[in-house]
């Protein structure tokens, strides 16, 4: 986008020099704001706990990077963050593939056959769209506890997968493709499922991945489920994790500790962010349709 | 290689009937075009012979089977579609190769027979590409290239041609009627160009409003049309037609001219007359005014009316002719080149 | 819109669709009827049995102040968090728009706090408030001024708002960029010949020329507001001072795990479903009518 000329829009008539080089200012304070906060919880990850805990805080960074991210990943405060971290990780990419999983499967049935119930199925997952997990905690939380699911990876897992959005996502792609695909397929001799995975599958591979990468920041970030039903520290996710680092009463907490701990907390899901951004920005442009 | 036959064959959807019983019986080796209008049904009973739509009434049968139950994969047909259908996150070679690779071929086989398809199809330097690199010429031949691989006994075309620009459509056109004849693969080609239709057809199927207005090979559609419907819809421009009526083998012309005519019906007739097969002549019966002359370089074009009526009449006369709005023409038809219709039924009378 | 082609058979297809039907049922529809059904009973203290109150939760939930000041809470929380996220986030794109160059690598240092947990983003911004080890309340208080959200239900309430609203900047960066780009060059071209300068041309052509997509982010907006900024509020105040931040989801957890009272927690989630359906109703109804715009 950035590198058509034409779009230059403020541009044509009046923005030369000197305006131009304050939008750029602007602009760089602008970043600088929004950055502020995860530069100053860097800093903290890298200085020791009298440099905080004697205000005003150094603004730039100290030499102990490795001390204290190395007693967060492998110490932690109740738990090694690596394990926080590792529980983070099959939880997101967990959610991730189980939604998408059932998803696409869904989505073909509903848009590729006409089946009994076929209605009423897509009602009901018309309905899951609307209901996000915390309205409705607690029956939630009693069926995974019934099912003895309390600190397990499923428990994370299953509740997170029961929503619609991404079979929608599926089902409006499938519309898209054309009718004579399918009826190329069928004279080839595929059978449904054949269609499926040589076909439909492949085809849909820019969506499922555009869809991963929301998912699993959507599932990295998860607060409140993993809050209520991973009473082990040894199965807490890093980003709830973070909160039971800070002592009850009046210690004081091990600030670049869990200030490293938040650093590493936003690694991952920045990084599939920003390195799969074009898609990303197409996933979320397109689910919010 | 096979026959393909119809028999009755009607498609609903719902209530609505859209084809209402249409019969054929196709020769081994045949290349048949089915010709109509837009919404006249071709491409749905194309798609019966396909098995990609179920057939409401009737029997198609391949070979002498009754196919009617069995999925397209089963026909031992191949299909080529308007748009090409090509996988588009697939190579050329691994379009080709699919229905091999499900039919569970070996893998020398396949190359063996994508390669020998690709030969004659000269796609040997794109078999790697994808879809989206191909030229619309090229991605049409990828298309009859996945048709040819399977080997059927009869080959499915839908509107093939109708994506890509005049003069590409003549030399595909060519293309598919060599390759069809050196294959000798039963052929149903759908289109709704006469052009293609004449040119392409052993024998064509012209189809109005889910009929089957009448089957032959191009010259007896074109000479003897069966029906008032296929005679305007074959031949162009279009044939003259005039309500007029018949008295003692001439026909009456609405202005009075009177053209003999070879016919013992008496009473009012539909009188179709090809533009071309008038010309100028001093004593002809037929007097034309003309509104605007449109010289073709081979032929001109004349359109106006008869005279001394408001009736519309095209005449094409060989060379070039120019002509001010208002000259009036005398024109002269062969009794042979008259074409009668019942006007109540649109049958050919005679 | 449905395809012409289909497939044939019925077993296939129920099979494809089990995997999700089984998991919204169990994980989904079951929860949710338990939330209605638990709504309208009182369990005794014991949680041997419960007794059948009908709307008696409701009654009295509507009759608790503290559920009232809950609703004004969360409607005065979502508004700030709506207002302080789309503002500077629409003023940024405009930024950005005028760039030729540049504008892409501003977007992707922008996008990262959407990256960023809310439950992170508290801890963040906590820390940089903290009362004892605050840079900012450090600094506030060499200006004359004690920060202390802890005690402050304002400044409490201001803290979450900025902390929530800050990772939302990206997202609605991200929207009102694309909605820019996709302004048609030549009505602001034509509204430049007609002598029309900048600022004037944004409010009469571009502004207006946005409207789906702001409408469409300010549903957007609310929903994340009521719903996804439990884990900020969470970790920079609990809910205090004074239940001064206890939006509506918040005490659904605080009186369903913290304090267990079942029949209650059930009943404000049943008035969170209506609200919710109320939003999501809006928002198709929007989504049709950007059809047509």
């Amino acid at each position: 986008m950035a590198d058509q000329p034409m779009n230059d829009a403020g541009g044509m008539v009046e923005k030369r020099g000197r305006s131009l080089w304050l939008t750029h200012a602007m602009m760089i304070l602008g970043v600088l704001v929004i950055f502020f906060p995860i530069w100053l919880a860097f800093v903290a990850s890298t200085v020791t706990q009298p440099d905080i805990v004697s205000p005003p805080m150094p603004v730039l960074p100290g030499s102990h990077f490795f001390e204290n991210y190395s007693r967060a990943l492998l110490a932690g405060v109740n738990v090694p963050v690596a394990t926080m971290m590792l529980n983070s990780l099959v939880m997101a990419v967990g959610i991730a593939i189980g939604k998408i999983i059932i998803s696409l499967l869904s989505a073909f049935a509903i848009v590729y056959f006409r089946f009994p119930f076929r209605g009423a199925f897509f009602w009901m997952i018309f309905i899951t769209l609307m209901l996000p997990v915390e309205v409705r905690i607690v029956p939630t939380y009693e069926v995974i506890a019934g099912f003895g699911m309390l600190n397990s990876y499923s428990g994370l897992i299953f509740p997170l997968i029961a929503s619609a959005t991404a079979t929608f996502l599926f089902r409006q792609f499938f519309l898209t493709i054309p009718d004579e695909l399918a009826e190329a397929a069928r004279v080839d001799g595929a059978r449904p499922m054949r269609f499926f995975v040589d076909i439909v599958v492949p085809m849909s591979r820019t969506n499922i991945a555009a869809l991963f990468v929301i998912l699993f920041i959507y599932g990295w970030n998860q607060y409140l489920w993993p809050l209520l039903i991973t009473t082990d520290p040894s199965m807490n996710t890093i980003v709830m994790g973070i909160r039971q680092m800070f002592p009850s009463g009046d210690d004081i907490a091990d600030w670049p500790v869990i200030m490293a701990t938040s650093i590493l907390a936003m690694i991952p899901p920045v990084i599939v962010v920003v390195s799969m951004q074009k898609l990303f920005i197409r996933g979320l442009v397109e689910s919010e349709k | 290689m096979a026959t393909v036959s119809l028999k009755n064959v009607k498609k609903r959807f719902g209530s609505t009937e859209v084809i209402h019983g249409v019969s054929a019986d196709i020769a081994d080796g045949e290349f048949i075009v089915i010709v109509g209008p837009s919404g006249c049904g071709k491409s749905t009973l194309l798609r019966m012979v396909a098995g990609l739509e179920t057939v409401s009434e009737g029997v198609v049968e391949i070979d002498g089977a009754r196919v009617n139950e069995k999925e397209p994969m089963d026909r031992d047909i191949a299909m080529v579609f308007q748009n090409y259908a090509l996988y588009p996150h697939m190579s050329v070679r691994q379009n080709m190769a699919y229905s091999l690779k499900i039919a569970g071929l070996a893998k020398s086989e396949i190359d063996r027979k994508v390669g020998e398809a690709a030969r004659l199809l000269q796609l040997e330097p794109y078999l790697d590409r994808k879809p989206k690199q191909l030229s619309g010429g090229q991605r049409q031949r990828v298309a009859m290239g996945r048709a040819i691989v399977r080997e059927p006994s009869v080959f499915l075309f839908d509107e093939p041609l109708s994506n890509l620009d005049a003069k590409l459509r003549v030399q595909m056109r060519l293309e598919i009627r060599q390759l069809q004849a050196k294959l000798g693969v039963t052929a149903l080609y759908v289109t709704h160009d006469q052009v293609e239709a004449m040119t392409m057809a052993d024998r064509m199927i012209v189809m109005n409003e889910g009929r089957a207005e009448q089957i032959g090979t191009p010259l007896e559609v074109y000479e003897k049309p069966a029906t008032l419907f296929a005679a305007q819809f074959i031949g162009s421009p279009a044939m003259n037609v005039v309500s007029g009526t018949l008295e003692g083998g001439q026909a009456v012309l609405p202005g009075g001219a009177r053209i003999a005519c070879c016919t013992a019906h008496e009473g009012p007739a539909a009188i179709g007359i090809r533009p071309e097969d008038t010309h100028a002549d001093a004593d002809g019966a037929l007097e034309m005014a003309v509104d605007i002359a449109e010289p073709l370089g081979a032929t001109t074009l004349l359109h106006g009316t008869l005279y001394g009526t408001e009736v519309a009449f095209t005449a094409s006369l060989p060379g070039v002719h120019r002509m001010e709005a208002g000259t009036v023409l005398r024109l002269a038809v062969a009794p042979a080149a008259i074409h009668l219709f019942d006007p109540e039924t649109g049958r050919r009378i005679g | 819109m449905e395809k012409r082609v289909t497939f044939k058979g019925w077993l296939l297809p129920l099979a494809l669709v089990f995997p999700q039907a089984f998991i919204s049922a169990v994980f989904f529809f079951y929860p949710a009827g338990q939330a209605v059904w638990q709504s309208m009973f009182i369990p005794d203290p014991f949680g041997l049995s419960s007794q059948f109150v009908g709307l008696g939760n409701f009654e009295y939930l509507f009759s608790d102040p503290y559920y009232r000041s809950s609703f004004v809470t969360t409607a005065v929380f979502s508004t700030l968090v709506t207002v302080v996220s789309m503002v500077p986030a629409l003023f940024l794109a405009v930024l950005a728009d005028r760039l030729v160059k540049g504008a892409g690598t501003y977007r992707t240092l922008l996008i990262w706090p959407y990256a960023v947990a809310p439950a992170v983003a508290g801890v963040l911004w906590m820390f940089m408030f903290n009362t004892r080890v605050g840079v900012v309340s450090w600094y506030l208080g060499q200006l004359g001024y004690t920060w202390n959200h802890v005690l402050d239900p304002n400044e409490a309430m201001g803290l979450v708002v900025v902390a929530s609203a800050w990772g939302r900047i990206s997202y609605n960066f991200l929207f009102f960029y694309a909605a820019l780009q996709a302004v048609p060059r030549s009505l602001i071209e034509a509204a430049a010949i007609d002598g029309a300068r900048f600022w004037r041309r944004f409010f009469t052509i571009v502004l207006p020329m946005l409207s789906p997509t702001t409408f469409f982010l300010l549903v957007v907006n609310i929903v994340y507001a009521f719903f996804e900024t439990f884990g900020v509020i969470h970790t920079i105040t609990s809910g205090g001072p004074q239940q001064a931040t206890t939006i509506l989801v918040y005490k659904v957890y605080a009186d369903g795990f913290v304090g267990q009272d079942l029949g209650s927690s059930a009943a404000q989630s049943v008035v969170l479903l209506v609200v919710v359906g109320a939003l999501t109703v809006i928002q198709f109804r929007f989504i049709e009518r950007r059809v047509h715009y």
